[in-house]
């Protein structure tokens, strides 16, 4: 087998000595959130579950940042120069992540609630494709490149931010754009008083159109009543593994059999029969070690979240984190449900909308009387929002990960990138709402728990991607004839 | 980005301060503007896209045969695969 040789990419090079400077920040990152944490859990031990959600947070940017994990390149990748490594990642952290969080849903021990599903998915999905193709990023890969000093990745972040805090407020003309049964669903739904359902795009869309779409598992559609063959039959089997290695074969087939028989073939090694098959369907699975090790470590600690957040609901006698604030006495934020956003897993697009839907709220705009935040996740002070700690440890732990690979670099943007970044990154934001989450929310975690409309959003994706590649494709060639053109006649 | 032609084939790819999927996507193009033999120096600062060529080159067949970084910039030597 030494034609398959081994991809181990950039990380080859960084295997001298980490400077002491590098390490003493990672000290001091690491030094901030357990002080943060102890801090905190000194005024109230209430603030344990935002530390849960902190450490997980750090973990996922630490396991990011070391297996290069990104999203956007998973679909894009394979279009762009038939790159299957993140393919398989994903689909290995989605088996794992299924598995363990089949044994949390089965012992009635899930956070997880599944999504509204239909056309909307795909159309969310295809969105959020296109956009994630243009920045470079999806929204995890951004915030664990933003840890590795990637100002691109963060203007990212700053525009997906800003385009859901506007997008899930728009009203005005765009109330124009709503069906009129959408609008005159959204108003007989009878939502509290504070909440004009009737006004805005995005709440009537949501209160006429898409909590009126079915929501089912792979375990409900297989009718499947035992918890354990529920989660782990319908949910993990027939919801994640046969799809995700049908969806690999296909990948083996069209981006990675040629090149695997055509190694083979330099090694004077046979080149056809199903054994030979298998054996390069195997070592796709295992080209990229670093991929499938962050893949396995992000899918177990994405169960265990899941564990430990339903531990401490149970613990504390609550269902959402806007329970405790309450009774720490920090109203100012709360639903009108009384809640905060406080999904009980990964997620990554809601905090960031809040962070700046937050800060437009003292700046005077009116954006509680509508759903996303006025009804369904508040809008609280990002110091005690639970899931935007997650998201600010995310990208620290990737940047302690980047520090002791002396792969942290900050690194400015370029006109050009600040132009896709602005323009994917809204368009994300965009997707993200459509769809009820990114490419984590929305797929990843959905597609882990058996939602049928995680592989639906995916679906939509992959689409997006295509057509972000096409572009992409035709804009750099253009730039290269350009180049070209000075030493060809 | 930079495409040049350096001398009778040897070409060069600057493509520091690119983000994915430039740098991929612009290798793979100067590449295939290339003939089977010629030597590419690629120059790239994004690290992640360092996993995406690596792999790319390995499936098509060209071949790395030199790596060096200096504080994350990476300088590749990418032989393309004879016709």
């Amino acid at each position: 087998m030494e034609a398959v040789a081994k991809m181990e990419g950039a990380a080859e090079g960084n295997q001298q000595g980490v400077t002491r400077s590098n390490q003493a920040w990672a000290y001091v990152i690491i030094g901030f959130f357990s002080l943060l944490t102890m801090g905190t859990y000194a005024l109230n031990e209430y603030y344990i579950y935002v530390a849960a959600y902190l450490w997980f947070g750090f973990v996922y940017g630490m396991c990011l940042q070391y297996g290069r994990f990104c999203f956007s390149s998973a679909f894009r990748d394979l279009f762009a120069v038939g790159v299957p490594r993140m393919a398989v990642g994903i689909m290995i952290a989605m088996v794992l992540f299924g598995s363990v969080s089949a044994f949390v849903t089965a012992t009635g021990n899930s956070t997880f609630h599944a999504a509204p599903y239909g056309i909307h998915s795909v159309i969310a999905g295809f969105i959020f494709g296109v956009g994630m193709v243009l920045t470079g990023g999806c929204a995890s890969g951004s915030l664990y490149k933003a840890g590795e000093g990637n100002a691109t990745a963060m203007l990212v972040i700053l525009s997906i931010s800003i385009a859901q805090a506007l997008f899930a407020s728009v009203g005005g003309w765009t109330n124009n754009l709503v069906p009129y049964s959408w609008h005159q669903a959204a108003v007989a739904r009878g939502l509290p008083a504070s909440i004009n359902a009737g006004d805005g795009w995005v709440d009537q869309y949501l209160a006429g159109y898409v909590w009126d779409q079915p929501v089912t598992r792979f375990s409900k559609v297989l009718g499947l009543s035992n918890p354990f063959a529920a989660s782990f039959v319908g949910d993990v089997l027939v919801g994640i593994v046969l799809p995700a290695a049908v969806l690999l074969i296909g990948v083996y087939l069209i981006w990675y059999r040629k090149g695997y028989l055509r190694r083979r073939a330099g090694a004077r090694l046979p080149t056809s029969g199903l054994g030979v098959n298998l054996a390069g369907y195997w070592s796709m699975i295992v080209a990229s070690k670093r991929t499938a090790i962050a893949g396995l470590v992000l899918g177990i600690a994405a169960g265990l979240h899941m564990y430990v957040m339903k531990g401490l609901m149970l613990k504390f006698g609550v269902t959402n984190f806007g329970q405790l604030m309450a009774q720490m006495g920090h109203t100012a934020g709360l639903s009108a449900k009384g809640t905060v956003f406080d999904p009980g897993y990964w997620y990554v697009t809601t905090q960031e909308a809040q962070w700046v839907g937050w800060i437009f709220n003292k700046l005077g705009a009116d954006n509680m009387d509508n759903i996303y935040f006025g009804f369904e996740n508040g809008l609280p002070n990002p110091l005690i929002n639970p899931a935007d700690w997650m998201s600010l440890a995310l990208i620290g732990g990737a940047a302690v990960m980047a520090l002791l690979s002396n792969e942290f670099k900050w690194k400015g943007t370029t006109r050009e990138l600040a132009m896709w970044a602005v323009i994917g990154g809204t368009l994300m934001g965009i997707g993200s709402r459509l769809g009820l989450g990114c490419n984590i929310g929305a797929f990843f975690v959905r597609v882990s728990q058996g939602d049928v409309s995680g592989w639906m959003f995916g679906s939509g994706m992959f689409v997006g991607a295509y057509v972000g590649v096409k572009f992409f494709n035709w804009w750099t060639e253009r730039k290269m004839a350009k180049e070209m053109a000075a030493f060809e006649p | 980005m930079k495409f040049e032609k350096k001398s009778e084939g040897l070409y060069a790819l600057d493509v520091c301060g690119y983000v994915c999927p430039h740098p991929q996507l612009y290798t793979k193009k100067a590449l295939e503007k290339m003939k089977g033999g010629e030597l590419l120096e690629l120059v790239f600062d994004n690290a992640s896209s360092g996993e995406s060529i690596s792999a790319m080159c390995e499936s098509v067949g060209n071949e790395v045969i030199e790596k060096t970084t200096v504080s994350g910039k990476y300088t590749w030597k990418i032989r393309k695969i004879a016709a």
